[in-house]
């Protein structure tokens, strides 16, 4: 790695950085309003989503834009959305059930929300112990791939498990959707594109 | 550490011993007031829940005179004035915590009437009409929200059973409905179909009638703030928040059970009756703790929620014989 390369890394692990930053000077400044334990989760879950769903961006921001230096930090990026779901996971058994792993296995099993949550914070572990380069190797880069569209199954767990917690208002759950509906149609093999531009074209 | 994170926090549970609490939260606010805006911007716009933050800092003006009714007051620390007017629900002002704060200086207050219908006097009655301000009582009250968090708020208001015995309402009339304002000018939450609007509540003739069931027209010492309900709310405090409805235009003596907003959205979640119960879960979530807003922290888990919010003894006999669990 050159030093560019190294300077490039380095800020972009900054930036993926900056909403836990943020949260940290949150709490300690006393400015996540009433029920910051609350903003807490919240905001961690959204980022953990935000995340998975930036990392899935890169394959069609270089197809459709050209664009090819996500590419390179694909794995960061999904690390960076295991992490913060990881929090979001803590944040959840350290304020919902203080430590109280009886309630929290309880939680877990009775209430789809949180069993799909879990789901969707499992179905991330094997991605992430196999997000190393040995590991690709060590797979072969076809099973490795294969292994690695159990994001698509996180995702969708993730956002099914958004859905399911709100209580009338579903603006926010719906505006995640379109944008992965948008990113899953933007991976559509050319075929469909190209038929699609043939019959408006005759 | 802790000190550094936490220090604010445990002001907020020195300044909220009842009595001393309105001056308390004066100072409160002052610190409050210099971190008015999100240093970091651009993540502002992203992290959306974060910036409750940044809702300007009001503070109770101590202009509304009330006789204090301590019979039944908790004397449990107050909520801070800054969390009970910024963190609530609204919808009718955006489906946000803070939502309600930022929103509802745009309803007009005054004039106000509220149109008495069905069995009882019926007519429209402005609100000095139907509010005797020598009546006024304050009463600190435990409020339980459904979602799990809970606040202890000083209310000031007038026992409704005293303002129902003025409208006579005659036999037939077995409940009480109320309807909330509903204008798009005014409520920005209204342009959008989150629930049928007008929002309506109801309880039953003996619920409302009961010493406990107050109709508020304030809170610390001042009319209620907007974003609270102004000018006219109920407060059932044995009851989860959303059956305290707020803004009210509207007062329909029934025969008939009324159709509850939150009943009518999901039946499954929310019944007609919604008492505060610990042992019936709503169906996504467990309702046997609460978290104290402003006082549980981060190193406290959450309290036990108690039955009935605490007022088993002046309303478990409404409900002698009822199995609660299919009347949740
Ligand atoms: C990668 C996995 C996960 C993702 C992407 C995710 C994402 C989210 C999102 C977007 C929200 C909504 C935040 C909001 O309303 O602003 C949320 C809320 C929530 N999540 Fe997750 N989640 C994940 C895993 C989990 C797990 C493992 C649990 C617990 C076992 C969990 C428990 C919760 C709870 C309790 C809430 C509701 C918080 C509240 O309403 O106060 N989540 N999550």
């Amino acid at each position: 790695m050159n030093a560019r390369q190294t300077l490039k890394t380095s800020l972009l692990f900054s930036l993926c950085c900056l909403p836990l930053a943020a949260l940290v000077w949150g709490v300690a400044a006393n400015q996540l309003g009433a029920n910051p334990t609350e903003a807490l989760i919240r905001e961690l879950g959204q980022w953990a989503l935000r995340f998975l769903l930036i990392t899935l961006t890169a394959t069609p921001a270089r197809r459709w834009l050209g664009w090819g230096f996500l590419l390179s930090y694909r794995r960061m990026l999904g690390l960076f959305g295991f992490f913060y779901g990881l929090l979001h996971l803590i944040g959840f058994i350290w304020f919902e059930h203080f430590f109280n792993w009886q309630e929290l296995l309880e939680d877990i099993l009775k209430r789809p929300f949180i069993t799909l949550g879990m789901l969707a914070l499992l179905l991330l572990v094997p991605l992430a112990v196999t997000s190393t380069r040995g590991a690709v190797r060590r797979l072969g880069f076809k099973t490795w791939q294969r292994l690695h569209r159990l994001l698509y199954l996180a995702v969708s767990a993730a956002l099914v498990h958004f859905f399911l917690l709100v209580k009338a208002d579903l603006l926010e759950p719906l505006i995640y959707l379109a944008v992965w509906v948008l990113l899953l149609v933007l991976r559509l093999p050319d075929r469909f594109f190209v038929l699609r531009w043939r019959s408006v074209s005759e | 550490m802790s000190k550094l994170l936490f220090g604010k926090q445990n002001e907020y549970q020195r300044a909220a011993l009842p009595e001393s609490a309105v001056t308390a939260t004066h100072d409160y606010l002052n610190r409050r007031q210099f971190i008015q805006r999100w240093g970091m911007a651009g993540l502002a716009l992203a992290t959306t829940s974060l910036v409750t933050g940044t809702l300007e800092a009001n503070q109770p003006s101590a202009s509304l005179k009330s006789t204090s009714n301590s019979q039944y007051d908790t004397t449990e620390a107050l909520t801070d004035y800054e969390s009970v007017t910024t963190y609530n629900n609204y919808y009718e002002f955006g489906t946000g915590k803070s939502d309600p704060a930022r929103h509802a200086h745009q309803l007009i207050t005054d004039p106000w009437s509220v149109e008495i219908r069905g069995a009882a006097k019926q007519g429209s009655m402005g609100l000095d009409q139907l509010i005797d301000e020598r009546d006024l009582e304050r009463r600190i009250y435990r409020l339980r929200c459904v979602e799990g968090w809970s606040m202890v708020i000083p209310w000031i208001g007038i026992p409704l059973r005293k303002i129902i015995q003025r409208l006579e309402p005659d036999n037939s009339a077995k409940y009480v409905e109320f309807t909330t304002l509903a204008d798009p000018q005014q409520m920005p939450g209204i342009r959008r179909n989150v629930l049928d609007w007008p929002y309506r509540e109801g309880l039953t003739m003996a619920e409302a009638m009961n010493p406990l069931t107050l109709l508020a027209v304030g809170l610390y010492d001042e009319y209620l703030p907007k974003q609270n309900g102004a000018p006219l709310r109920l407060v059932v405090p044995w009851k989860y928040g959303f059956k305290s409805i707020k803004s009210i235009v509207g007062i329909d003596f029934t025969r008939q059970q009324p159709l509850t907003s939150w009943n009518k959205s999901n039946a499954q979640e929310y019944g007609f009756y919604s008492n505060v119960n610990p042992e019936v879960a709503h169906p996504r979530w467990s309702q046997a703790r609460e978290r104290r807003i402003g006082e549980d922290s981060f190193f406290t888990p959450k309290r036990e929620t108690l039955m009935f919010n605490g007022y088993a003894e002046q309303v478990a006999h409404l409900y002698a014989g009822m199995d609660l669990r299919k009347h949740f």
